[in-house]
């Protein structure tokens, strides 16, 4: 099976560097990150591309580019893994256009395109008999949404309840052990690599809502958009009303929550008994679906990191080669 | 609630178990004598304080004690709830927040813990609100959303699971 990666971040690397390690039949062909890129129909060595790039700050040729890779390159798989943008989703969504009117299956980490265009990707995806897929997006290296497409396949979803977003998680445990005050841990957080320059889209419960957006599309198709999302965040909170929550055993979390029988799409901090199981510590996340024949499902893990990350990214490439291309 | 035991030794308290397991504070219990009442069987008059969530659990434990529950008066049921408000709460005028729950005549603060870090500062308090039952408390809770948007205050509710 033949892939084609955009985007050599954090996400990018840990991809290439699990497929150059592992032997998964997976050949790479095209590679490009913002300034340059490669291409061979061959199969690129990778570990040359991981040296260049960590020596240079360029995977390749500056005259390649990613969008040249999406429109001709010699690929079964796109892999979409260049930064999010949630305003206009781009330079992914029209690279994910290209690909899947090519024919060609589509995994992202990436959550801007899916996040604004979930009804009209899945429908280019389906018109085109190609997979798109995007288990990176939510949850990091926790297979939710295989859990909710196949693991859970005929059960009713009632809803979903989380802790998806790993910063905010950081920063509510360290207001809570120590009463540091948000700016304190704020400041942590960065300075422990957990935390983005600018935080705005994590504390703001931004990024937990896009979040939610793709788990309701995933699960009721309602095309629900990030506006439909009532999002309160963290940055409000005080040393004080951690300690308050904890003088009744409990803690504050920032929660996504959907529950469409009642109407809710909500990221909001809310008040838990400790021993909840969606309490989980430092970047951690947690996500709980209520259905009707599996009750409810707790998973916990890694929210994000580049091996973490990648391994949600690989999962679904071998799906795809699993169900589709093998054989071809 | 009003539930039925038999009359046999050890019957009260093997049905009062359940509530305690079930993390329940019993406030009074209450026998009543019916001639009517098939033999062996007793009424009994359990008033108890339990968290609303935990209602179906002891119910189901209950029924498969052999406990029959003849009526749960749900306004019986003392609900409460803790919430955390955060923000300019005394400029904002608190006892004026805490009456407007207060006069529903339905629920009411019963408790309030506040900090105050400084003048300037942000202050954070923690709400125990009671209510005579689901319908109630969800009631206070829109009250207490509206008057936090209309002072600019983060209320910070507990997650509920229920659906
Ligand atoms: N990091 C995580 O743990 C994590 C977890 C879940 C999801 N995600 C999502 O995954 C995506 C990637 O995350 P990341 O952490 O790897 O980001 P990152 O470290 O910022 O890397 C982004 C990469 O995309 C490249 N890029 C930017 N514009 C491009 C373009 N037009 N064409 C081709 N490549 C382009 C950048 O090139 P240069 O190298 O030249 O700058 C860089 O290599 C994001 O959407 C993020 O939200 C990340």
């Amino acid at each position: 099976m033949k892939v084609a990666i955009l985007g050599l971040g954090s996400v990018g690397r840990g991809v290439i560097s699990v497929l150059a390690r592992k032997d998964l039949g997976i050949v790479v062909t095209g590679i490009a990150d913002s300034r340059s890129g490669v291409m061979d129909p061959a199969g690129i060595d990778l570990a040359a591309v991981l040296t260049r790039k960590a020596e240079t700050g360029r995977c390749g040729e500056p005259d390649i580019l990613g969008e040249d890779i999406v429109k001709n390159g010699d690929y079964d798989v796109l892999v979409e893994v260049t930064p999010t943008d949630i305003v206009t989703g781009e330079p992914a969504l029209t690279s994910i256009r290209t690909a899947l009117s090519r024919g060609k299956h589509v995994v992202t980490s990436n959550k801007g395109p899916l996040a604004l265009q979930y009804t009209e990707l899945m429908r280019l995806a389906e018109e085109n008999g190609v997979h798109m897929r995007y288990e990176a997006t939510v949850c990091g290296a926790i297979p939710i949404i295989q859990t909710l497409q196949h693991g859970l396949a005929g059960n009713k979803v009632h809803a979903v309840y989380g802790v998806l977003n790993g910063t905010c998680n950081y920063i509510l445990t360290r207001m809570a052990d120590e009463g540091l005050t948000y700016d304190q841990a704020l400041a942590e957080a960065r300075e422990m690599g957990y935390a983005e320059a600018d935080p705005t889209s994590d504390v703001k419960g931004i990024d937990t809502a896009l979040k939610l957006v793709i788990l309701a599309n995933t699960i009721w198709k309602n095309g629900v958009t990030l506006g439909d999302v009532d999002c309160t965040g963290i940055d409000l909170l005080t040393a004080e009303a951690l300690t308050l929550a904890e003088s009744q055993n409990c803690t504050i979390r920032l929660i996504g929550e959907v529950v469409p029988e009642r109407d809710l799409l909500r990221v909001s901090p809310c008040i838990l008994p400790k021993k909840h199981p969606l309490v989980v510590r430092d970047t951690l996340n947690a996500v709980t679906v209520v259905t009707d024949m599996a009750g409810a499902i707790t998973q916990v893990g890694k929210g994000a990191g580049s091996v973490e990350t990648a391994s949600a990214v690989i999962g679904d490439l071998l799906f795809i080669r699993d169900c589709h291309v093998r054989g071809d | 609630m009003k539930i039925e035991v038999k009359d046999a030794p050890g019957q009260l308290v093997a049905s009062l178990k359940p509530i305690s397991e079930a993390g329940g504070n019993v406030i009074a219990v209450i026998h009543e004598w019916d001639p009517t009442l098939r033999p062996k069987t007793r009424i009994v008059h359990v008033v108890l304080d339990l968290p609303d969530d935990r209602i179906d659990g002891l119910v189901e434990s209950l029924t498969s004690k052999g406990v029959s529950i003849l009526r749960m008066g749900e306004e019986r049921l003392l609900m409460k709830r803790s919430v955390i408000m955060i923000g300019h709460l005394m400029h904002t005028d608190i006892s004026d927040t805490v009456d407007r729950i207060d006069c529903t005549g339905f629920a009411e603060v019963v408790e309030m813990h506040m900090t105050m870090p400084g003048i300037a500062q942000r202050s954070s308090a923690l709400l125990t609100i009671s209510a005579t039952n689901r319908a109630h408390m969800e009631t206070a809770m829109e009250i207490l959303r509206s008057v936090a948007k209309q002072k600019e205050l983060l209320l910070v509710e507990p997650m509920e699971e229920s659906i």
